[in-house]
């Protein structure tokens, strides 16, 4: 115990040496944080219309008019020439074309509906089908206003109808920001633990100071427990900061028991930094190692849900994510966070998260090797 | 020209002794190109909800079945009580859940109305409006249903819509011009500031400023290994794209090829910027991956759109060349738009690469100090 003990004293020696680095892994998470969580937003407004409007009449005017009193839409430009809104789509200064023909308004009274014509720019497929969801709630509005305006409450019965009403829970105003900040958490630490501890063993080994190591008396799971644990602590003061910052500057509200999220990130931590030594014993040098972690952060940052709903992945590629750490911190953060799930509800996560750190840091205790 | 022929040669063989770098080099995008097209998602597949059917009657079944059978969603829990909701929720079983209200299809046939209430789990906003969205949506078509006869005249105005660019809604055509800007920023800037700080922290840079080669030519014989294997990695990711997506070159090859170079010469020379500020590897590294990389996720309309984001950051995102460079690509290879509409563009990454050239050219040192 006492030679862990010592061994931890000097990495932690160690790491501090480099003045930069030792600033720089309280500083990144405070900008990254900063940053990031504002950033981050899937949520939609002032997509810019153009409109040509070829009718003229009260009801061209009516629906444009609805348009433009809509936050989600913002009515950039007018013109009459479609060449001319196609150029504006093609720049980008305008996101949509909402073209209304000549007859438009005098077909309504008529049996056949009246048609306009909509051109999306769907580079961004989500947006481009948002904005048209969009489109059609606003004329579906439109529809209903002409309907029951043209028609004599007494006269006509409108047909029944199926309300609906919606809810969203622990989120009621779809804040964007109480979703990134669990989620940034997450790969704060899991890029602070996978960098620096990877490359900190990778570093001894490029300058040949591993081998001082190697002819002590040391043993290996004692000098791997060293190499984690500073890391580890590292990487909770980093989420308390983070924690602060997400309290401080943004209100986030923090629904479950603190302990709990810092007893899964714990695991966490030790399941990633298991993982970046088993990697670092494979590497020889400091860039080697770079990629190598890079693959991995990027292919599980990716699957784990934070950017995009898990869910819908295809189930094979849910099954590769039992072994994905980050797939398991995503949730339990989002869970504990926002929606205060308690222990028992995450009871299986944990388990499973618990097994896959202890399978990846046995696996980097096995492979690392103290001979030459 | 021997003598620099030979370093270049000598900078080659530093790449090709670690085969496995090389190796995951070209293996990132792949991996990248094939998880966002074949694995990661925006769109709503297979979600389980909930259902509270406090009404249990005919229309109430025919509803809930009409939702569940639209492939967007399973019904995964049938709930008895509002208590379970929050429990089920909790657990992360469910997305939503949809609730018919007591007595629903009596309501519905006597007073012409009845209500459905969704209760959707907002701690991932995106998800929770997309279910709604797409609940409302199947509603709203079995209401029209329940009209007796349909299209009389109920339906005013009817929109038909074009999907420029991208008619069959893809998301490749978002993130394929990303995936080729975060290749151009690792391979170039990273490996470029790791190669020249290494140098250094061997001692090794000693080496070769004390042979009879010019700093210059030392800079520029390094870079060239890494202009060639970035060229490479890049007509791959269109390849890829190509073959995986079908997603072609709408405009000019020759222009996109061209200004994929200025890219690329951008970033080697952000590269030696790093490395001529930084004294270690690991500082190297850090300063990359948060200088270079984190904005070139971020702040590039990649991922995130920037129109959306906050006003200040679409000002901060300026400072960086990254969304410059998707903007150029992504006019070239899906608008198939020409020069006429990324001149500005270009010239800021010009602008870029002067700059960063100038700043390495007063950094670099020559001596001890």
């Amino acid at each position: 115990m006492r030679t862990i003990l010592y061994l931890i004293r000097k990495e932690f020696l160690q790491i501090f040496r480099d003045r930069f680095i030792g600033k720089a892994i309280f500083g990144v998470p405070i900008v990254q944080m900063l940053l990031l969580v504002p950033a981050v937003t899937f949520e939609i407004k002032n997509v810019k219309l153009c409109i040509i409007d070829r009718d003229m009449t009260t009801e061209s005017r009516e629906l444009v008019s609805r348009l433009e009193g809509s936050t989600f839409f913002k009515v950039r430009f007018s013109t009459f020439s479609e060449p001319e809104g196609n150029d504006l789509l093609h720049r980008g200064k305008c996101d949509m074309i909402l073209q209304i023909p000549s007859g438009f308004g005098k077909e309504q009274g008529l049996a056949q509906p009246g048609k306009i014509f909509v051109s999306i720019n769907a580079i961004n497929a989500v947006n481009a089908q948002l904005s048209l969801a969009y489109l059609t709630g606003v004329i579906r509005d439109y529809n209903l206003k002409v309907l029951t305006d043209n028609t004599d409450p007494g006269f006509l019965q409108l047909p029944p109808q199926i309300e609906v009403t919606n809810r969203y829970w622990y989120n009621e105003l779809l804040n964007y920001k109480f979703y990134m900040l669990p989620g940034v958490l997450g790969i704060l630490i899991l890029a602070i633990g996978f960098v620096l501890a990877g490359l900190n063993l990778v570093k001894e080994k490029e300058s040949g100071t591993i081998e001082q190591i190697n002819v002590t008396p040391v043993k290996k799971y004692q000098f791997i427990t060293a190499k984690m644990v500073p890391f580890l602590i590292i990487g909770l003061v980093d989420l308390s900061i983070g924690l602060i910052i997400g309290r401080l500057a943004f209100g986030i509200p923090f629904e479950g028991s603190i302990a709990l999220l810092f007893l899964c990130s714990a695991i966490f931590m030790t399941a990633l930094l298991g993982l970046a030594l088993l990697i670092s014993t494979f590497s020889g040098t400091q860039q080697q190692y770079m990629f190598s972690a890079f693959l991995f952060i990027i292919v599980f940052v990716l699957m784990s849900g934070v950017f995009t709903p898990a869910d819908s992945m295809p189930v094979w590629a849910q099954k590769i994510n039992l072994i994905n750490p980050a797939a398991y911190i995503m949730r339990i953060n989002r869970m504990v966070m926002l929606k205060g799930s308690t222990f028992h509800d995450l009871g299986r996560d944990i388990i499973s998260l618990t097994m896959v750190a202890i399978v990846f840091t046995t696996l980097a205790v096995n492979r690392y090797r103290k001979t030459a | 020209m021997k003598r620099f022929l030979g370093f270049v040669k000598k900078e080659f063989l530093h790449i090709f002794r670690d085969f496995r770098t090389l190796i995951i080099i070209f293996l990132i995008p792949a991996a990248e190109i094939l998880l966002f097209g074949f694995i990661v998602t925006t769109d709503l597949r297979n979600a389980n909800i909930g259902i509270l059917d406090l009404s249990h009657d005919e229309i109430t079944r025919q509803l809930s079945d009409k939702i569940c059978s639209s492939g967007f969603f399973i019904k995964s829990e049938d709930l008895l009580n509002y208590s379970e909701i929050d429990r089920e929720l909790r657990k992360n079983k469910i997305k939503a859940v949809v609730i018919f209200e007591n007595g629903f299809g009596r309501k519905l046939i006597s007073e012409g109305k009845a209500v459905m209430n969704i209760i959707a789990d907002g701690s991932e906003p995106n998800m929770a409006s997309l279910v709604t969205n797409y609940i409302t949506a199947i509603t709203a078509d079995f209401n029209s249903g329940l009209i007796q006869k349909p299209g009389s005249g109920n339906i005013l105005v009817r929109s038909e819509v074009r999907m420029f660019y991208n008619p069959s809604l893809k998301g490749h055509f978002m993130f394929v011009p990303g995936v080729i800007t975060i290749i151009m920023t690792l391979v170039c800037a990273l490996m470029t500031s790791i190669t020249i700080t290494r140098e250094k922290e061997y001692g090794t840079m000693e080496v070769l400023l004390v042979s009879p080669l010019k700093p210059v030519q030392i800079i520029v014989g390094k870079v060239i290994p890494y202009f060639i294997l970035s060229i490479a990695d890049a007509i791959l990711i269109l390849i890829l794209s190509w073959f995986v997506f079908g997603l072609p070159v709408k405009g000019s090859i020759i222009l996109l090829l061209a200004e994929l170079m200025l890219y690329i010469l951008m970033s080697l020379s952000v590269g030696i910027m790093i490395s001529t500020v930084s004294k270690t590897m690991q500082q190297a590294i850090f300063i990359t991956l948060v200088g270079l990389l984190l904005p070139t996720i971020l702040l590039s309309g990649f991922i995130f759109p920037l129109e959306n984001m906050p006003l200040g950051y679409e000002w901060f995102s300026m400072l960086f060349p990254p969304r410059y460079f998707i903007t150029v690509i992504k006019n070239i290879m899906i608008k198939g738009t020409g020069l006429l509409y990324v001149w500005k563009e270009t010239l800021i990454l010009i602008f870029f690469t002067a700059v960063s050239i100038w700043f390495s050219i007063r950094n670099f040192r020559i001596r001890l100090n």
